[in-house]
């Protein structure tokens, strides 16, 4: 038998579901977060609680909610409150993984949801705004970003500093007043996966997807990536993953 | 307190709480039926210029009916607090906004807001101050504290931060730099909820969205209702009020007000005019005409419906979700 074919959205949503342990607590929000933690409470973490901006908290992801308001962000939940609820929660420690996507990521995982271009007002592109993005990323403690990889997305600067990285670098995120010892975490991208190197809190490579290599990871990416001297290599979707993911995930295909 | 950096957008709506406080003392505490039209409830409380916020997120439970209105009756120059996706890109469509404290606008799975962009990139919408969600929904909650600033952990360190009204101090317990978030009073507040009486006690079924905190920070608060209930309902369980009377100024009665996102336990969003609205959307004709067959065509509500068609709407109710 040979691999199963997969696309790379479904890799996105495989591997970004394998970051996610049990029994932890993880903010999630539309799209490939949604179906990486369905897909995650289904395989490895039954006891996964996703947490919704809006106030879902523990619900079972039978279904896949199509916003981050409806009534399958809460289905079977354990709460269903409200934004403030939420929010502080995450303020005062209890969310332990954020998701976060963007239009552009810079080497310290600083994301960019507002603007393109160099002024602010009238903007060249306007793009929605941080909505949850910039207190997912100030307040949990671990936020796993999920991406595109490509030299417009991955450039040495933002246009537009939406939601915090690591900022300048180390010890930035304390001076600015954000919460200690919290994020990003990881990077998924359609290449690689990647972290933030400990001294410096530079994007580091850690491993590429299958059939990717470490040159083409270099190439596609607009800044100096850490690049240790040993890279792993991500496992393609298992055909259980998969047969999880486009029958009980997303059966509708409204995502993959 | 040492002001250590402030956001370079200004105040879009001037922050004085114990004007407030004198606003709440003199509105009535009286029972007085407050059933009434759409028509009649915009047009008494909507006004051009005013600072407008509507509640909640997405799809889900957006005051649709209310904002049609305001659409039909061209209320313009608004200010608006922007946290929202289809009764928003309503509002931008039209033209009608002039100043926008943003957090986010945009059509989720279907991407980004054409109406926004337009608005905003011709600068046609002369003012843009960002925010986080957490950001905007704290500023209600200070104003509903009654206070004029709380500290907060988010937006530090960020261009969000930065093009926003809010100011980084130095904590005077700890030394920690901390993000002081203005409070946010609305002139006019829009609120679709499940069930209220005629006299705007409410409820909301499912997660409550920010409705505690903006409806505590309106000055004039509308409310439409899926469902008008006897008041003896609402006073036998009076937990379930999440919208006390003394702060609604109008009831309307509109049932599938969240067309053509959805209600929770009533009725699904309706996908195909969801997606119509992203294709018409994308061109001034198409937007026009949208406009035209749901908004400017339409006499009230009851004729949306009968457009939309009753049929389809049924439908909508019999895909509802058990719990």
């Amino acid at each position: 038998m040979g691999e199963p074919a997969y696309n790379s959205t479904e890799l996105l949503i495989c591997i970004a579901a394998r970051q996610m342990p049990d029994s932890v607590t993880a903010f999630i929000g539309t799209g490939i977060p949604m179906l990486a933690a369905s897909l995650a409470q289904k395989m490895h973490a039954p006891n996964l609680v996703p947490v919704f901006e809006f106030g879902g908290t523990g619900a079972q992801l039978k279904k896949l909610p199509r916003a981050v308001g409806e009534s399958r962000t809460f289905y079977r939940g354990v709460a269903a409150s409200g934004i403030c609820d939420i929010m502080e929660t995450a303020a005062r420690g209890f969310v332990d993984y954020g998701f976060l996507g963007g239009a552009q990521i810079d080497p310290y995982g600083n994301l960019n949801s507002t603007i393109i271009g160099p002024q602010h007002h009238p903007p060249k592109v306007r793009l929605p705004g941080s909505g949850g993005a910039n207190d997912v990323g100030s307040l949990c403690w671990r936020n796993i970003i999920i991406i595109r990889h490509d030299k417009r997305r991955f450039v040495p600067q933002v246009d537009f500093l939406t939601t915090p990285g690591y900022l300048t670098g180390p010890g930035a995120r304390e001076d600015a007043g954000l919460p200690p010892d919290s994020g990003p975490y990881r990077v998924v991208s359609t290449l690689a996966l990647l972290d933030f190197e400990q001294d410096t809190k530079r994007m580091r490579l850690l491993a590429t997807n299958p059939g990717v290599t470490v040159k083409q990871v270099i190439e596609n990416t607009g800044f100096e990536l850490v690049v240790p001297d040993r890279v792993g290599q991500n496992e393609p979707p298992s055909a259980e993953e998969l047969r999880i993911l486009r029958e009980e995930v997303d059966p509708e295909r409204f995502y993959i | 307190m040492n002001v250590i950096e402030s956001g370079l957008g200004e105040l879009t709506q001037p922050l004085d709480i114990d004007e407030f406080r004198r606003w709440n003392r003199e509105k009535s505490r009286v029972l007085v039926d407050k059933l009434m039209t759409e028509e009649e409830a915009v047009s008494r409380f909507v006004y051009d210029g005013c600072y407008l916020g509507t509640e909640l997120y997405g799809t889900v439970r957006c005051p649709m009916t209310l904002v049609r209105e305001v659409v039909r009756q061209g209320k313009k120059d608004l200010r608006l607090a922007g946290q929202g996706v289809t009764e928003l890109d309503l509002l931008l469509a039209a033209g009608l906004v002039k100043t926008l404290d943003i957090t986010y606008i945009g059509l989720e799975v279907f991407g980004t807001s054409r109406a926004l962009r337009q608005a905003v990139e011709s600068g046609q919408v002369e003012k843009v101050v960002e925010w986080s969600n957490g950001g905007i929904t704290w500023r209600f909650k200070a104003a509903s504290m009654g206070v004029p600033f709380i500290p907060v952990r988010s937006m530090l360190g960020t261009d969000t931060l930065r093009y926003s009204s809010a100011k980084v101090v130095e904590c005077p317990f700890t030394g920690q730099k901390v993000c002081l978030i203005p409070a946010l009073v609305l002139d006019v507040g829009l609120i679709h909820v499940h069930q209220a009486d005629r006299y705007g006690n409410a409820r909301i079924e499912g997660i409550s969205g920010f409705a505690f905190e903006m409806s505590r920070a309106s000055k004039r608060l509308i409310i439409s209702a899926e469902e008008i209930v006897d008041t003896e309902e609402i006073r036998r369980y009076p937990d379930r009020t999440i919208i006390p009377y003394y702060l609604v100024d109008a009831v309307v009665h509109a049932p599938f007000g969240s067309h053509p996102g959805e209600m929770v336990y009533l009725y699904e969003r309706d996908e195909e005019q969801l997606r119509g609205w992203v294709e018409a959307s994308q061109t001034v004709e198409g937007t026009q005409a949208y406009l035209h067959k749901y908004v400017y065509g339409v006499a009230d509500h009851e004729q949306y419906m009968d457009v939309v068609g009753r049929d389809r709407l049924a439908s909508l109710k019999a895909a509802v979700e058990g719990r």
